[in-house]
């Protein structure tokens, strides 16, 4: 079996949110740059254990970036991963992240694509809708759950207010959230591995970006919370109900 | 040229996320010119009639037995048909579960530019730009689309339901559509409680409960309010609570009208997932929380003796004894 993993390089989770070049890009002075959480935790780790289960799977990973995701890539291989795949572009919208995964999932003849729920950047949650619909491939999004007995998938994936359990052929594409993995720490063993993993480049196809971003902004500061005695919990009640009309 | 909205529903009733979508797109609809239509898929025991007083003119109901279950590629399809037929150059989804599995699909098949998450209605004023949140809630961006069909998927709970007058017109739109690939085995929902991304008020508690065997006071407490219950990370990872009450930057992204915060720190990756909220409450025994910085009210006290005497206020509030 032959599994592609799309990973994503995103700002650590605690990175300053600053725009420069009035307001039009993301200040990417001083950030850390982190395996997007959904990316490793779930989709990864998932996939990793899969390879355990059968040692004949093999996993290739992949991500739509300029050569400053390498480092990136290398420990999304220490993790587990028999090669990497990068695109070599600035990355543009969803469409062209998807069209360029698209074109190396053909390539490689896959049986399953797995991607995170979203991106912590973008939050777009659309680049595995994206890709299965370029592939023309069943996809399920928030997956929770992943079991395979032969080519027949049971995916467990969330609703609203619970969840439903899904059966599927291979191939397909699925997104991962919470619940699929737990998270892991490459060891030392992984990392030398990684180090000698093939890497490939490849250039990018052709394709059009639909959206760009036009500016970006930060949300108001909240005016200051209002205090209240803890002897004196009827009085927030009571602002609730009569000032802020939320309850 | 017309606005399409998506209905989407579950065990054949429309969700809320829906009512907000259709409100939207027929003010989308308003701005551009247009009229609204819509259309749902599946069987449906809802009146679809009565959904015209949010502002839909026409609804096309695809009744075909293999729309029952959501498959995003027969869906696609399907969505793509109808948007063709009639002529939607904007075509609006909820940014549900379900939105996130078709709206992407949706854009690939049709070249049309997405905006997923978006928070405010378009501005058309030069060319078509449209909110949406970035950085989990810590900043916005405004995605400029250009493509001559554009889709928005709508951020659940950033836009306010609105119902007037009026009644739509349903009509049926027949399709062969493809029979599913994806096969419903088994549906798990917690019966009688709000689901947590549709709630209007969230009690959410932390590492300071010391145990999950002291979740009885904050459940108590949503029960009162009938609010939805939330937790941070450590408390999920420990297995406190179920992982589908995680929030904050990596669990659910939520935007309730009032979030109650129980013993939760305020950390910046949690604050991400909750900063939409309208008004936040934070019950916190430290006055140094960081939490307090991002609350409109707050209660510096012990969880144990603040989260009983709000529910016995709350209580008494409504005349329950
Ligand atoms: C990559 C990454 C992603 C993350 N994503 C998330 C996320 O999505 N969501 C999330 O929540 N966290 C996330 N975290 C974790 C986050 O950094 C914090 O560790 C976490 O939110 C803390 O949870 P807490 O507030 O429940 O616990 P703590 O930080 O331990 O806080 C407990 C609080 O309870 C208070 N307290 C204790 N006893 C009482 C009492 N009797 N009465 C009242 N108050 C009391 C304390 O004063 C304290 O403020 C992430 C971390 C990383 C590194």
């Amino acid at each position: 079996m032959k599994i592609l993993v799309c990973i994503s390089k995103t700002p650590d989770t605690t990175a300053k949110i600053a725009f420069t070049d009035n307001n039009t890009k993301f200040d990417v002075n001083g950030v850390q740059w982190i395996i997007n959480p959904y990316d490793e935790w779930y989709s990864l780790v998932r996939a990793i254990e899969l390879k355990e289960a059968d040692a004949s799977t093999l996993i290739h990973l992949v991500t739509v970036g300029a050569a400053d995701a390498e480092p990136i890539i290398r420990k999304a291989l220490a993790l587990g991963g028999d090669e990497a795949i990068r695109v070599n572009t600035d990355s543009h919208d969803s469409f062209y992240i998807a069209a360029q995964i698209a074109e190396v999932a053909r390539q490689g003849g896959y049986d399953l694509v797995f991607t995170g729920k979203e991106t912590i950047d973008y939050n777009g949650s659309s680049i595995g809708g994206m890709v299965a619909e370029l592939l023309d491939l069943p996809y399920i999004s928030l997956a929770t759950k992943f079991e395979l007995a032969g080519t027949t998938a049971t995916v467990t994936r969330e609703i609203e207010g619970g969840e439903e359990v899904n059966e599927v052929a291979l191939p397909f594409v699925l997104s991962a959230t919470k619940g699929m993995a737990e998270a892991r720490i490459p060891n030392m063993r992984g990392i030398m591995a990684a180090r000698t993993k093939p890497l490939k480049v490849q250039e990018p196809v052709a394709v059009d970006a639909l959206t760009s971003v036009s500016g970006f902004g930060l949300p108001p500061a909240k005016a200051g919370v209002k205090l209240v005695d803890a002897e004196n919990v009827e009085e927030l009640v009571r602002l609730l109900h009569e000032e802020a009309k939320s309850i | 040229m017309s606005v399409l909205i998506f209905i989407d529903t579950a065990e054949g009733h429309v969700k809320k996320a829906s009512l907000e979508a259709l409100t939207y797109g027929a003010k989308v609809a308003e701005q551009l010119g247009t009229t609204a239509e819509a259309v749902v898929l599946g069987t449906t025991q809802d009146d679809l009639p009565a959904l015209g007083k949010y502002g839909v003119k026409k609804i096309h109901h695809v009744n075909n037995d293999n729309l029952n279950h959501l498959d995003a590629q027969v869906y696609t399809k399907v969505i793509a048909e109808v948007a063709a037929a009639c002529g939607a150059d904007t075509i609006i989804f909820s940014n549900n579960v379900n939105g996130k599995a078709i709206a992407p699909r949706l854009s690939a098949r049709l070249k049309a530019g997405l905006v997923a998450g978006a928070v405010a209605l378009p501005d058309t004023s030069q060319g078509f730009v449209v909110k949406k949140n970035v950085f989990s809630g810590k900043a916005y961006a405004m995605i400029s689309v250009s493509t001559p069909v554009r889709i928005i998927a709508l951020s659940p709970n950033a836009y306010q339901t609105l119902a007037g007058e009026g009644t739509a017109e349903v009509v049926a739109f027949n399709t062969s559509a493809d029979a599913p690939k994806v096969k419903l085995v088994s549906v798990n929902k917690a019966s009688g409680e709000v689901p947590l991304t549709e709630a209007e008020i969230v009690v959410s508690a932390g590492r300071g409960m010391k145990g999950p065997e002291h979740w009885g006071i904050v459940e108590e407490l949503a029960r009162t309010l009938h609010a939805a219950t939330a937790c941070s990370r450590p408390v999920a990872d420990a297995h406190w609570r179920p992982h589908n009450e995680h929030v904050g930057q990596t669990g659910f992204a939520i935007a309730p009208n009032l979030y109650i915060a129980i013993g939760i720190s305020g950390a910046i990756q949690h604050l991400a997932g909750v900063n939409r909220s309208k008004v936040i409450v934070v019950i916190n025994k430290d006055p140094e929380a960081p939490f307090f910085k991002a609350a409109d009210y707050g209660i510096v006290g012990d969880a144990f003796e603040v989260v009983p005497r709000m529910t016995a206020a709350i209580k008494k509030l409504r005349g329950i004894a």
